[in-house]
């Protein structure tokens, strides 16, 4: 029986955020599951269900090339730059 | 002077399948279909103490009272309900035969001419809408699956068929009330049940059943022998040890 990853956006969210993962026989009963396991204490109102192997992840033995780079480029954040006086608000 | 009885066979009707559906917990196929049938069965225990709530202002028992001291026989709850759904394919024929009762059945008790009845028949009718959806997935899935599940599920729908008759009759006590406009008409709702169990049949490859034979009796408290069985667990602990907290 598939995985499905479960979505669940709250009352005040904006986006769909990941709850957890249940097994289901198709997206259908997936989404019936994911009401009754997910949101029965009103922790939402709306639902992705996915199938987890339509999901393409990034693999841990690729996190050096994927994200270190990123570490020694301070310029790519804001707080890196010194606000000019004229500059009030940012 | 008969709204107190009628209101009790509802809470009766809700209590004793929530009791059905709470037997399946630890013994439903999957995991996720154990949490949506204990939840199912959390529905109909609330709406259980609705009534028998108020069913207790009207001068009535509480809800203790008529759930753990009476014995099969004041039970007022259609047989339907009590049937002890042997296997998952009669557990859920029953489910959605009711289920699809109560949706209509709620829709036309929202519209009661009582104020407590009409804001439970709003509050069931949004569950029983999505217990209905649930079921009938169900029925789908089992009844257009495999060659066993579709026989399993064909013999379920024909063994439970002559229980659905009881829906559809106003007992004499609640005759009164449905004129009032306090209780739905049991047998007006006859020809919309029939179409909706019908589609979603056809949807599932399965047959209407064409059995004519029906059951009676729950209302007047003659039930079948699975009640008492059912009662003797559910009230043990109660009886047993009297006053007895968690």
């Amino acid at each position: 029986m598939p995985l499905f990853e479960v979505f669940v956006r709250s009352r005040r969210g904006l986006d769909h955020q990941h709850v957890g993962s249940l097994r289901a026989d198709d997206a259908e009963m997936a989404l019936q599951y994911a009401r009754e396991i997910y949101t029965r204490r009103r922790e939402g109102i709306s639902i992705w269900v996915v199938r987890s192997a339509d999901i393409t992840a990034s693999q841990e033995e690729d996190a050096p090339a994927f994200f270190e780079p990123a570490a020694d480029k301070p310029y790519r954040d804001a707080t890196y730059y010194e606000l000019p006086k004229e500059v009030k608000n940012l | 002077m008969s709204l107190l009885p009628a209101v009790v066979a509802l809470g009766d009707d809700a209590l004793v399948l929530g009791q059905r559906l709470s037997e399946w917990c630890g013994k439903a196929p999957l995991l996720e279909e154990e949490m949506a049938m204990a939840n199912t069965a959390l529905d109909f225990l609330g709406r259980a103490r609705l009534y028998y709530g108020y069913a207790n202002t009207l001068g009535g028992r509480d809800e203790d009272g008529y759930t753990f001291h009476r014995d099969a026989r004041e039970y007022t709850n259609l047989l339907l309900f009590e049937l002890p759904g042997a296997d998952f394919a009669a557990a859920t024929a029953r489910q959605f035969l009711v289920d699809a009762f109560d949706e209509l059945h709620s829709a036309e008790l929202a519209n009661s001419a009582d104020a407590t009845l009409a804001d439970i028949g709003a509050k069931v009718h949004k569950e029983a809408t999505y217990h209905r959806c649930h079921s009938a997935a169900w029925m789908v899935r089992l009844g257009d699956g495999t060659d066993e599940s579709r026989r399993r599920m064909q013999q379920a729908l024909e063994d439970v068929w002559g229980y659905r008759q009881e829906l559809f009759v106003n007992a004499p006590a609640e005759q009164p009330l449905v004129e009032q406009g306090i209780l739905p008409d049991r047998a007006e709702l006859r020809a919309a049940w029939q179409e909706a169990v019908a589609t979603t049949l056809a949807e599932a490859t399965l047959t209407v059943p064409a059995a004519s034979w029906a059951v009676k009796g729950g209302r007047q408290g003659i039930h079948t022998e699975h009640l008492g069985v059912m009662l003797a667990e559910l009230q043990h602990l109660s009886r047993s040890h009297p006053g007895a907290k968690w």
